[in-house]
């Protein structure tokens, strides 16, 4: 079980700064179960988001978002209302955010931040891994997580040991800052590695927070 | 002027700036240290001790600079984020200020893997970056990173690195521009022994305006040995050293190798005089400082403007 709790409403919208074709993604899993990203939830957002002036192209619900390949199949079914909408927003743990990036070449924010993973983890079993920050940051990185992929959780890009995109710790590791600076290169966005990140509230961390649960 | 940084009124009166690195020992011998100031005394504009540089536990960077002053050098404290969260970073930002110290060099630091405590835990809290925007935050607004005021503010002259070796490179002029808007007020590059990439990435921060807002000095260090140049060419993250350097190397008989590797570094430093935006140069001779005097007079930066 993954436990992941919506951003404050005003931090979503100013992720889409300039964005008005929204699509959204929540999750029949994990985030319907804590109330962050079921149907009920998400038609809660479409309707905020549109009285905000915002145009909600569609939205789909996956049975569990982190497992690829069922969300491969069915974001194809939507992909349409996909292609004609400026981003997503995925309304789910960071697993499930990373997931969507991969498949699709667009500006993908997260909607939530992760708390725990309440000693599960995700049932996709690719590189991608959420370490329950409570913080989310994947908006900053194209859907790539520097805290669990870049050895010293770096949120301002690569650091100058990275090299032929491999990171410097471990030449079979491939330097997630490298990853992030192709992929938002890919999708126009490079906008978001020129912002200066400011240090990360690890208060919310399970990693560093206080040893107890706030769910 | 910002503070009484010997390093930035060489720079602010527009000179060709000479810094050196100075590796502490792994012990508390301070004559070790002093030995090393001694032969750096009036070479140089400012002189680095590294904080435990690839992650070996040494003396601290502020301590070693201490005993540097006594020798009138103007210390540049590093301070790596590898170490100290930001409740560390900004006590010690407080004592340096307090010890007269006027330079720091924000870095975020090799990784533990490294060093000669590979089980240790990184700490990472903040990265270089942030680091440079909280020493700014902390001269100029008066301000902890947690936005309570400070009655007596550190008057540090801010530096921080850029390797334009390291990869991606179309991002390595981003990222200097991010170092600037934190705050930077110095640049001290990776070791140049490429220079013709070092060129290509220097038009790249003039085409911007970067030159004008920030001094980059250009790191350059003497090779020992044939041995030392493959090392460094295949196992530090980050170095770009050609062929051309190594071919040099082989090209002269063996006992004449280190003559030629300081021969070498100061052609390299007449090359970086050269191109626009280059404010000076960081001569990092690492566990070979006797050779800095030698190399500031053959590239004619002897002596040093005093105030």
């Amino acid at each position: 079980m993954l436990i992941s709790k919506q951003k404050p409403f005003e931090e979503i919208i100013g992720y889409l700064n300039g964005e008005n074709k929204v699509f959204l993604v929540g999750c029949r899993g994990c985030a319907e179960g804590w109330e962050s990203g079921g149907e009920k939830e998400i038609l809660e957002m479409k309707k905020k988001l549109e009285e905000n002036g915002k145009v909600i192209t569609g939205y789909v619900l996956v049975d569990m978002l982190c497992d690829k390949a069922l969300a491969a199949l069915k974001l194809k079914n939507f992909k349409k209302k996909i292609d004609e909408a400026d981003s997503l927003i995925v309304f789910t743990d960071g697993a499930g955010v990373q997931v969507v990036s991969e498949l699709v070449k667009k500006m993908v924010h997260p909607g939530c931040n992760t708390i725990s993973l309440g000693g599960g983890h995700a049932e996709w079993k690719g590189a991608e891994r959420c370490m329950e920050c409570g913080n989310c940051v994947l908006e900053y990185t194209g859907g790539l997580c520097p805290i669990s992929r870049c050895s010293k959780h770096l949120l301002n890009g690569p650091c100058g040991g990275s090299q032929y995109g491999k990171c410097e710790v471990d030449a079979t590791i491939p330097c997630v800052w490298h990853l992030i600076y192709d992929r938002l290169k890919e999708i126009g966005r490079l906008d978001k590695m020129e912002f200066l990140v400011a240090p990360k509230d690890w208060s919310v961390s399970l990693i560093s927070g206080p040893p107890v649960k706030r769910f | 002027m910002k503070t009484k940084s010997n390093l930035e009124r060489i720079l602010e009166a527009g000179y060709f700036a000479v810094t050196a690195e100075v590796g502490p020992p792994q012990s508390a011998d301070a004559e070790e240290v002093r030995k090393k100031a001694k032969l750096l005394s009036g070479y140089v504009d400012g002189f680095n001790v590294t904080d435990g540089q690839t992650a070996v536990v040494r003396m601290a960077s502020w301590a070693a600079c201490l005993i540097g002053k006594e020798y009138g050098l103007d210390p540049i404290v590093q301070m790596t984020c590898r170490d100290r969260n930001r409740i560390a970073l900004q006590m010690d930002i407080l004592g340096i200020a307090a010890l007269g110290i006027n330079n720091i060099l924000c870095l975020t630091g090799d990784h533990p893997k490294f060093g000669n405590h590979p089980q240790a835990k990184g700490v990472f809290d903040v990265d270089s970056v942030q680091l440079i925007k909280i020493v700014k935050d902390m001269r100029d607004e008066k301000r902890f990173q947690n936005g309570e005021s400070i009655s007596h503010e550190p008057r540090l002259f801010i530096g921080a690195a850029e390797n334009p070796f390291a990869d991606p490179f179309d991002f390595r002029v981003l990222r200097l521009k991010k170092k600037v808007e934190a705050g930077a007020d110095f640049i001290q590059t990776q070791i140049v022994y490429n220079v013709e990439k070092f060129k290509e990435w220097m038009k790249r921060v003039c085409d911007i305006g970067l030159d004008q807002k920030v001094k980059i000095i250009a790191g350059v260090s003497p090779i020992k040995s044939i041995g030392a140049a493959k090392y460094m060419k295949t196992k530090i993250p980050g170095m770009d050293v050609p062929d051309e350097v190594i071919t040099r190397l082989q090209s002269v008989p063996k006992d004449q190798v280190p003559k030629e590797g300081i021969r070498l570094c100061v052609d390299i430093i007449r090359q970086l005089k050269e191109i626009k935006g280059v404010a000076g140069v960081h001569i990092m001779a690492i566990e070979w400082e006797e050779t800095v005097p030698e190399i500031v007079e053959a590239a004619g930066l002897y002596p040093r403007p005093k105030f």
